[in-house]
């Protein structure tokens, strides 16, 4: 039998399990959308594209499925072009689906055409022009598997109209076969010994886990490595959530893992920087050494041999040199680490780590994060610190960019892989509110928390209305300091305090914006306001915004000037 | 460890690809974005159907051209990538020069086609136009000797590169 194009996009979407679909129609893609009432598929109509592929990155990065949005040609398809490029950056698994102008209409600047192909080359892991549609059911098994394997990341395929009205018999491949593309997922067995080799003799190892370690579910093989190894661990901001932070005492108190050293770089913690720097041997997981981990790259782990595990070879040297690089799947190489430490028993682990983890324990208790209360105004990280007390374990935060990240990042202990979910890469202002957005729809019974600062919510904002209409009660935490406040932050550190086109003093009341669209609005501008705020926020079943009036100068520390090396670091 | 980027020798590299469209641009793209430099480029059909041949010659130190390899292998329509660092290989290149030719340079020019076994392919009464073959070096020099005559246009194909066949 034959099946139109918009069909045949339907039975691929349940070939691949898909369940929802994030988007907004268009002229382009009618078809699909006329389609759509006769599949049991559920869609979320967003208030903008870029909402739409946030979304869909959100569910993505808490469910570890694919995440898919659909979206009319033109501006449809540029709108998502930020979620697009945030995505690949973070290597979150996606599939965009754009409407496109009739083929023979393509080039000829028809009503709401643009090469999206072309725009978003450089930013997706691939991305396709489906001109025939007996290529279709082909290609959209291609997107799926790409952007699920490997190094995942985002897929585009752009679905012009006359092959979506047009019919041919449905067969979906069994297989993918694509030439060029065979990742490596199965780690050297050789590099894996010179790892061993390696870790066996460290005196002071520090193990750096990055994003990969959760995209691979290698949390649990990471734990065991360093508990084995007696290893230090810190983590990326991506990696956050794939060590414990804190461990429970059977007293039910929280308390800081004994290895855990916090997130290092520009606002890591001071042990995790100190340790980095005096390591002599530095175990990265599926992390790529970004600039904001590195500070100055010359300086950078100088006492240090490196080994790399990475799935994408193209990380592995690019920045810093490597000694022992391993390419294949962070949770498969742990894995095979780990018989090795098993099968042969360090000696005297004990003895041989006491001197460095006693090192770490003095850099731990010389500069523990901290910050002042003083006065009556609410601190940011209070509030961080509130939420992560009264936040149930599982719960998920996103966060916007700039201090209310890095604040989230360094007190709110993260304990499960896939409940951190933010823009590490790109760092997308406006990311958080519909991140939360994609992960509620995934898990409607979990606490989802954005935390907000009062400049980035209002770059998507509009999709509170999302939240409203589809009942999804995601909770907006906004630390409002009236100010662009990292940007603030470098201006009154770097700028001479020229603050200039930084401060948002005109901003709209929160409570009345939440009431409007239909939400609950709360604020808290004194400190003992917080917990009862916070109190009611999580036990309403409803979208709630928190207006957090936060003191508008404080910054984050410690912080690496840009170009220093990671020790150089500023503290309170 | 630090890895700065000096501009470093000339390197060439094959690349096959499969034969969509848009994998040009997917290449030239890499370079452009992520700054490496593209001195020349070569594309045309294989004798596989379906799949085409880049040549092209890039600049960069070893840690430069190790990242164009490993960027190229990432894209998805790039099926094997020919690293000619290590491997004795030929490379050959066409052009065509339109040198002008009077009464009294035209023997010359002559002569100097026939020393580079190049061919005039075009006869004017005030221009030849040549066609030569040859590597980097050959190319070179019949510009340098061509230019003391006159050149009023060229067009090189850039290089096409094959490694050598083992010889045991």
């Amino acid at each position: 039998m034959k099946l139109t194009g918009a069909q045949i996009f339907f039975e691929c979407l349940k070939k691949e399990g898909v369940e929802v679909i994030f988007g907004f129609p268009g002229g382009a893609v009618l078809d699909i959308y006329h389609e759509m009432p006769n599949h049991p598929i559920r869609h979320i109509l967003v208030r903008h594209e870029q909402g739409a592929a946030h979304m869909a990155d959100g569910y993505a990065r808490a469910t570890g499925k694919v995440g898919v949005c659909l979206v009319t040609s033109g501006p449809g398809a540029t709108n998502t072009v930020t979620g697009i490029a945030t995505a690949y950056m973070d290597s979150v698994p996606m599939v965009v689906f754009t409407g496109q102008v009739p083929t023979p209409l393509i080039g000829n600047d028809a009503f709401q055409e643009v090469d999206i192909v072309g725009i978003t080359r450089p930013c997706t892991k691939h991305n396709y022009l489906v001109k025939d549609v007996n290529d279709l059911a082909r290609v959209i098994r291609e997107a799926f598997y790409l952007a699920r394997t490997g190094r995942p990341g985002p897929v585009l395929v752009d679905l012009p109209k006359d092959v979506i009205q047009s019919s041919t018999e449905f067969r979906y491949p069994k297989t993918v076969n694509l030439r060029g593309y065979r990742p490596t997922v199965e780690p050297h067995q050789g590099q894996i010994h010179r790892a061993w080799e390696l870790l066996k003799t460290a005196k002071r190892p520090v193990l750096y886990a990055g994003g990969g370690v959760i995209i691979s579910s290698a949390h649990k093989e990471l734990l065991r490595l360093a508990e084995r190894l007696k290893a230090p661990v810190t983590t990326t901001l991506m990696g956050l959530g794939g060590f414990p932070a804190v461990i429970k005492k059977e007293t039910g108190e929280r308390v800081l893992h004994p290895l855990w050293l916090g997130m290092l770089g520009m606002h890591g913690t001071f042990r995790a920087n100190m340790a980095v720097q005096n390591c002599d041997v530095l175990f990265a997981i599926g992390a790529r050494f970004d600039d904001r981990v590195t500070g100055k790259i010359s300086g950078f782990a100088p006492k240090a041999k490196i080994i790399h595990i990475d799935v994408d070879p193209t990380s592995i040297s690019k920045n810093v040199l490597v000694d022992i690089p391993i390419v294949g799947d962070c949770k498969k190489a742990l894995q095979r680490l780990n018989e090795l430490v098993e099968k042969e028993p360090i000696e005297n682990l004990d003895e041989l780590r006491f001197p460095w983890l006693d090192q770490i324990r003095q850099w731990r208790e010389t500069y523990p994060l901290a910050y002042k209360q003083e006065g009556d105004g609410i601190k940011p990280q209070y509030v961080v610190e509130k939420i992560f007390e009264l936040a149930s374990e599982d719960a998920i935060i996103t966060t916007e960019v700039g201090q209310n990240q890095m604040w989230t990042a360094q007190y709110f202990h993260f304990t499960k892989p896939r409940t951190l979910l933010t823009s590490g890469g790109l760092g997308t202002m406006g990311y958080g509110l519909p991140a939360a957005i994609g992960a509620q729809v995934a898990f409607p019974d979990r606490l989802v928390i954005d935390v907000a600062g009062d400049g980035s919510i209002q770059m998507n904002i509009q999709e509170m209305m999302t939240a409203v209409c589809h009942d999804l009660p995601v909770k907006i935490a906004i630390l409002n300091n009236r100010f662009l406040g990292m940007v603030r932050q470098w201006q009154e550190l770097f700028y001479n305090k020229n603050y200039c086109a930084t401060c948002l003093d005109a901003s709209p009341d929160f409570v009345k914006l939440a009431d409007a669209y239909g939400a609950v609005g709360l604020r808290a501008t004194k400190p003992e306001e917080v917990e009862p705020v916070l109190r009611e926020a999580f036990s309403t079943r409803r979208p709630v915004m928190m207006d957090f009036w936060v003191n508008p100068e404080e910054g984050v520390y410690p912080m690496v000037p840009a170009g220093k090396e990671i020790s150089e670091m500023l503290l309170v | 460890m630090s890895m700065n980027r000096p501009n470093g020798s000339k390197h060439t590299i094959g690349v096959l690809v499969e034969n969509q469209p848009g994998v040009l641009s997917r290449v030239a793209g890499l370079f452009s974005g992520r700054g490496f430099n593209i001195e020349s480029l070569t594309v045309a059909e294989t004798n596989e159907p379906g799949l085409s041949r880049i040549t092209l010659v890039t600049t960069g130190d070893q840690h430069i051209l190790e990242q164009i390899i490993k960027q190229l292998n990432k894209l998805i329509n790039v099926i094997k990538v020919f690293d000619f660092r290590d491997t004795e290989f030929v490379e050959r290149e066409m052009a065509l020069i339109k040198v002008r030719a009077e009464q009294h340079t035209r023997a010359e020019v002559l002569r100097i086609v026939d020393i580079f076994r190049a061919k005039v392919v075009d006869v004017s009464p005030h221009f030849y136009t040549i066609e030569v073959t040859g590597d980097d070096g050959k190319i070179q020099a019949i510009l340098e000797l061509l230019g003391q005559i006159g050149i009023v246009e060229v067009a090189r194909t850039g290089k096409a590169a094959l490694a050598r066949a083992k010889k045991h």
